[in-house]
């Protein structure tokens, strides 16, 4: 009889759930998921500030003033209310270089991701779809893709072929596909031994309109995490590519390059390192834990709770 | 076993030799090699003469089968910008990245095997939560910039390590904790998640009804099991090792692989830089190879 209750109150929940839909569920589950609120949040503050912040503050990151070089953020000993991060090697004001960065940063991610999404899922869909010799194929590709030093390629044709923004973008996307790949792969195999699938096959419908129609919006919540999370490991790598000094070049502030330029005052004024990094990680943060988020979102089988 | 051994020595063989002809032809048709060597104000007739000198001349195809034979036959060339073999660059190098891909790769078994274990032994507690937060922001923090803070923090504020060097092998316990923290997330993740599943298997419950408990318990029956796909991913990580000891090298002035091949790349050396493309790849490879063996050999239901 305890039984019979429970079952019914499970039920009664589950009800619940089946009147609202699948968009209702999922912005449910989002504004009770605390580390997607934060992630979101961190991230629009800092996409806020990157786009409007120098505006609103009449900052220039590019402007020169030789007589204030390496001032002091405010609150440290020296520092003037001109400049609240202080100002670089050059006299330029380190707050507006720093903003100015989180727009490289955000530009470079979605380029270069949306670059690996194009390749990896395009591949992924044709090898799940068609398997057999096709599925061999591609994974062979996958095999040498990895095993390829990623961060060294990319250092190489950067350089080879002239460092700019565009170059950039090209080549980390062109080096960051594999895991939208896998992924595309194993959801197509899966659904494309569904019934609807079949379905379609049998009224007729061509092979490349079963993929674009029926099995890639189906695809659709996984892309959007390995997106997110590729995003986050494209700004890092171009980060560490610029401050190899193959990747943006000076006098465009990208936080890569800030943090190479101000590791010769390593001993004098580490802010200059300090700060950047810091932008670095709460971005990079924030962009993981709303893709972290965006994952038990999506997962029709996590909780509401 | 054997049969599983040569099958997968096979798909190794292919990749590399495939990875051979990638690097070579992408490296070659970027850059023009005369043009690398004779410099930016050199004019056509010293250029041409250089083409011809070095054999440039002749079509790309002739000078992969030479390279590349010559790579079997172990010449790997010679490096136009440091004037030298680049076999015995390389050996010249090795010492160090090998030294510190090994010392960041104890790093991370120090640190994400205890964590994952924690973690998995208290789910849902305070100490879960704090490995994640570990593991989340390990993987956010570049890897350049946490080697320039350790060195503010314990080089120049505290002088307890050196900033910078490879004399002696206390230089390098700031790189290997630099380069193992980035293989900690995937290690440790895996380890809880592994651990966990482990937990819940019937033969767990059998040895505790048996008596077994604690650290016996996770000593002899469960940490055995939970390793096993632990120990694949080690070596893969190791594998990513070699490669990320770029920037890690270039931070430190460590004078191993990645520092050489970052010089060669600003001084548009494409012998050394070929030849490092394909060793890396190559070290990537044996060391998979090597994972999928061992995986076999502890676990008798992956041999196919």
């Amino acid at each position: 009889m305890q039984f019979l209750q429970k079952f019914t109150a499970f039920g009664k929940i589950k009800k619940d759930l089946r009147d609202m839909t699948p968009v209702e569920v999922m912005l449910r589950k989002a504004r009770l998921h605390k580390g997607f609120k934060f992630g979101a949040g961190l991230l629009l503050i800092i996409a806020f500030l990157g786009v409007f912040g120098p505006m609103i503050l009449n900052l220039s990151p590019y402007e020169q003033d030789l007589t204030r070089r390496l001032l002091p953020p405010v609150w440290i000993e020296g520092g003037v209310w001109d400049h609240w991060l202080g100002t670089d090697g050059n006299g330029r004001d380190y707050l507006a270089r720093i903003l100015f960065g989180a727009r490289i940063s955000i530009i470079i991610g979605v380029g270069a991701a949306c670059i690996g999404m194009l390749i990896g899922v395009t591949l992924g869909v044709i090898a799940g779809f068609f398997g057999g010799w096709v599925d061999q194929v591609v994974n062979f590709i996958l095999t040498c893709q990895l095993a390829l030093p990623g961060l060294l390629l990319a250092m190489t044709i950067v350089f080879l072929v002239g460092p700019s923004i565009f170059v950039v973008i090209m080549v980390i996307g062109a080096l960051h596909w594999t895991l939208f790949l896998v992924v595309a792969r194993s959801a197509t195999k899966r659904i494309r031994s569904l019934d609807y699938v079949t379905a379609a096959e049998a009224i007729g419908a061509s092979k490349l309109q079963i993929m674009l129609t029926d099995i890639l919006p189906n695809l659709m919540n996984q892309i959007v995490v390995i997106f997110t999370l590729e995003v986050g490991v494209a700004i890092l790598s171009e980060a560490s590519l610029s401050f190899l000094g193959v990747g943006i070049q000076p006098p465009t502030p990208s936080w890569g390059l800030l943090i190479a330029e101000g590791k010769d005052a390593l001993f004098y004024q580490p802010w200059l390192i300090i700060l950047p990094g810091i932008a670095l990680f709460l971005l990079v943060v924030s962009i993981n834990m709303m893709g972290d988020g965006i994952r038990d979102i999506t997962d029709p089988e996590s909780s509401v709770e | 076993m054997f049969r599983f051994i040569m099958s997968r020595l096979l798909v190794v063989v292919a990749v590399a030799l495939t990875l051979s002809v990638v690097a070579f032809f992408l490296l070659n048709l970027a850059v023009d090699p005369a043009q690398a060597i004779a410099g930016e104000e050199a004019d056509l007739l010293e250029i041409e003469q250089i083409r011809q000198r070095y054999g440039f001349d002749r079509p790309l195809i002739t000078r992969y089968f030479e390279w590349f034979s010559g790579v079997l036959h172990g010449d790997f060339g010679v490096s136009y910008y440091w004037n030298k073999p680049v076999g015995e660059l390389l050996l010249e190098r090795l010492p160090e990245t090998i030294t510190l891909a090994l010392m960041s790769l104890s790093v991370t078994i120090l640190v994400a095997i205890p964590l994952g274990c924690a973690a998995a032994l208290n789910p849902n507690t305070f100490i879960d939560r704090m490995a994640l937060g570990v593991a989340v922001s390990a993987q956010a923090i570049p890897n350049f910039w946490l080697g320039l803070m350790l060195i503010i923090l314990l080089a120049v504020i505290y002088p307890i390590f050196p900033v910078s060097g490879d004399k002696t092998l206390y230089h390098f316990i700031l790189p290997a904790i630099v380069l193992g923290a980035s293989s900690v997330p995937p290690v440790m993740r895996l380890m809880r998640t592994g651990l966990l599943e482990v937990m819940n298997a019937d033969y767990i419950r059998t040895a505790r009804s048996k008596g077994y408990y604690g650290w016996r318990l996770l000593l002899r029956h469960s940490l055995r099991n939970a390793l096993l796909p632990v120990v694949s991913v080690l070596a893969v990580q190791l594998g990513h090792k070699f490669g990320g000891s770029v920037i890690t090298e270039s931070v430190f002035a460590i004078n191993g692989l990645g520092r050489l091949a970052l010089e060669s790349i600003l001084g548009a050396d494409i012998p050394t830089v070929q030849i490092l493309v394909f060793v890396f790849a190559f070290t990537f490879l044996a060391l998979n190879l090597l994972a999928d063996i061992l995986n076999a050999y502890l676990d008798p239901r992956l041999r196919t």
